[in-house]
């Protein structure tokens, strides 16, 4: 089964190279480099699993996560931070993140965490169409 | 802190600023108390000593008078042809004498200087002639004439008061002999004191009367010379070495001085009484003063040298979390900035491992060169990556979780883990650990972090052959678990001890230290409201202290 993701960060080159591994991976994902920019995307398409930089200029990461949790509840969002740390992430997790990833993550760290947000996800879906 | 002289100085001055504000005063008083009883005192006793030379002076001047008239009265009743009878002479002899029994015989003297008339026990004067006696021409010039007391031809102390009676061209003399003994029991009497004494001179110093104390009757007492004066005056007069206090008066009818003497150190019994209870109450009040002022002061001291050790212990932990604290935030910021690079270096080199599985590359003759060098990148990104993240840890501001831990069970479980290096090395750990120790609210696994990073310096510092040990026990007020981690290492010199939980302050060679260890420890002490402390010096090992409380302020 195919999976739905957006990667939120503003280091270009982390972007572009995350795109390749994943792609040779054979699982497409799509990028943002902004706050605005992965709203708009998110505006276009049903993503299942967001992974989101919690520090970018303009629009910071947890606020970009509010505005998600507010617009697509099912969508799962993992927080990558190299801030100072544990307490952004936490404070992710507080808002609703599925997880959160220390950078320099460990990819294959990375892509488990993504499988078992999709998991997540696919039951919430499950359950919602049980509950209507 | 002051130094230890500045505070003795400080001491010094304050025990003299109290004694001055509080012995000033004290003395004052004294002196003034005592000033005060003396003046009233020493003139309640002149006056006492002016009443009693007034009175005496008036009994003598009485009696004189007394005297004077009587005889005046006698020789001018009757003309001389009356008592030229010898009974009616010896009859006005006994009537004088039942008056006064000083009388001591009577006589009458014609204007030749013959006795003619005499009554008395000394038959012997009857055929005497004062023609040529001083008196005699006194008399003839005065009509009155009074005697300074002598001897004479009776032998005995006498004085004579003699009246002359006019008679035409005639004149005769009515001359009475009066012991002067009426003088001592007029002069003396009880109201002066043991030392006191009262006597009476003549113009030339010569005693009149006799005194208790020194020469006798007709001896010399010498006041030096006091002019006549009228009414009492009171006057210091040194005698013989010795100060003492005389009332003086002259008498009226003749030139007598009357002298009442006080002996001073009697009658200042009561003001030396008064001084030296002055003085005790003084020289005790200084005792309690003194006593008090030193007591106080010390007390102060000591507590200024407390407060000061507080506030400068207080003051190095404060700077050591301020310096914690900046030095958190950069770190924050710096493993941020290398995270980021790291996060893309990592990257890069996954996409190139990614790649490696291309079958074109496998084939490659550099493929294994490849594959070694990707891996190196990322070992050293993972090594890069642990020293960030623990720089992060030591930042990070979440707050400890709160569980009862028995610290003997957390500190034997770290030993556990370091024992077979330790073994390896021949050190021996030995612990002491007090029985019953209570638990405390903290966070296990930060706790044993700092165990582990300072049991584990340890073992560095002394690198073979030596001993750590560890010793736990509960304290009281405040309420707390002491844990003592010493080794046997080389020690830490004084420079280093105060730098030793600075972040990146390492004596490891390079690469084998980060330098976070004790900082970690240190915040993670302070975040469960403890305290951490070394001591040491070079050559003695050294001793980290941790103070835990039982429950987190």
């Amino acid at each position: 089964m195919e999976i739905n993701i957006l990667l939120v960060d503003d280091e270009s080159d982390f972007v572009e190279t995350m795109v390749k591994r994943f792609g040779i991976r054979k699982m497409p994902i799509d990028s943002a480099k902004s706050g605005q920019e992965a709203l708009a995307a998110l505006a276009a398409k049903d993503y299942d699993v967001i992974i989101l930089d919690v520090r970018m200029p303009g629009m910071d990461g947890l606020e970009v996560l509010k505005l998600i949790r507010e617009r697509a509840p099912l969508t799962e969002v993992i927080m990558l931070t190299g801030h100072a740390s544990l307490e952004a992430g936490m404070q992710g997790m507080n808002l609703g993140a599925y997880d959160y990833v220390l950078k320099p993550a460990d990819f294959d760290d990375l892509l488990d965490k993504v499988r078992k947000a999709f998991e997540r996800k696919q039951l919430n879906v499950k359950a919602r169409k049980q509950g209507a | 802190m002051l130094e230890s002289s500045g505070y003795t100085k400080l001491r010094v001055k304050m025990i003299l600023t109290t004694l001055a504000f509080s012995l000033i005063p004290l003395f004052i008083l004294g002196y003034t108390i005592y000033r005060q009883f003396e003046i009233s005192h020493t003139s309640k006793i002149l006056q006492n000593l002016n009443h009693i030379t007034e009175n005496k002076r008036r009994t003598l001047d009485l009696f004189m008078n007394e005297r004077i008239s009587q005889l005046t009265a006698i020789a001018y009743t009757h003309k001389l042809s009356y008592f030229l009878e010898p009974e009616t002479f010896e009859r006005v002899f006994t009537l004088l004498q039942a008056r006064s029994k000083y009388y001591i015989d009577l006589g009458i003297i014609d204007q030749n200087g013959d006795h003619v008339v005499y009554t008395g026990p000394y038959q012997n004067i009857r055929t005497a002639n004062y023609k040529n006696e001083e008196w005699f021409h006194q008399v003839q010039a005065k009509g009155i004439y009074i005697s300074d007391v002598f001897l004479g031809r009776r032998n005995y102390p006498h004085f004579i008061i003699a009246v002359m009676r006019r008679d035409g061209d005639k004149s005769w003399i009515l001359r009475a002999t009066i012991d002067s003994d009426i003088f001592d029991s007029l002069v003396q009497s009880d109201q002066l004191g043991a030392g006191g004494d009262a006597f009476l001179i003549n113009a030339e110093n010569v005693l009149q009367s006799k005194p208790r104390f020194g020469p006798k009757l007709l001896g010399k007492m010498d006041l030096g010379a006091v002019p006549r004066f009228p009414g009492v005056r009171s006057e210091m007069i040194v005698m013989d070495g010795k100060k003492y206090l005389f009332g003086l008066a002259w008498l009226e009818n003749k030139n007598w001085l009357l002298a009442i003497r006080d002996d001073p150190t009697e009658e200042l019994m009561p003001l030396t009484h008064t001084r030296y209870w002055v003085w005790g109450i003084l020289a005790g009040g200084l005792l309690l003063i003194t006593a008090g002022t030193v007591l106080t002061s010390t007390t102060i001291i000591g507590q200024l040298v407390r407060s000061e050790r507080e506030k400068a212990s207080l003051n190095a932990s404060l700077t050591q979390s301020s310096k914690m604290a900046s030095l958190g935030k950069m770190a924050a910021g710096v493993a941020h900035e290398v995270n980021n690079p790291l996060a893309i270096i990592k990257e890069k080199a996954g996409w190139m491992r990614d790649l490696l599985t291309e079958e074109d590359i496998k084939a490659s003759p550099n493929f294994k060169e490849f594959e070694d060098a990707i891996t190196k990148i990322e070992y050293h990104v993972t090594r890069a990556k642990d020293v960030t993240h623990r720089l992060l840890g030591f930042a990070r501001r979440m707050d400890p979780i709160q569980e009862d831990i028995n610290i003997n069970e957390v500190l034997s479980q770290t030993v556990t883990f370091l024992e077979n290096e330790a073994r390896y090395r021949a050190i021996e750990i030995s612990t002491s650990f007090e029985k019953n120790l209570p638990f405390v609210a903290s966070d296990s696994a930060q706790l044993q972090q700092v165990f582990l990073n300072i049991i584990d310096n340890a073992i560095d510092a002394i690198g073979k052959d030596g001993s750590i040990r560890i010793r736990t026990r509960a304290t009281h007020d405040p309420e707390e678990v002491v844990i003592t981690i010493a080794d046997t290492g080389p020690g830490i010199s004084k420079e280093k001890l105060d730098k030793i939980f600075d972040p990146f302050f390492t004596t490891k060679k390079v690469g084998e230290g980060t330098g976070l260890g004790l900082t970690i420890s240190f915040s993670i002490i302070q975040k469960l409201g403890g305290r951490i402390n070394v001591e040491s010096q070079e050559g003695q090992g050294a001793t980290f202290i941790i103070n835990l409380p039982l429950r987190k302020a």
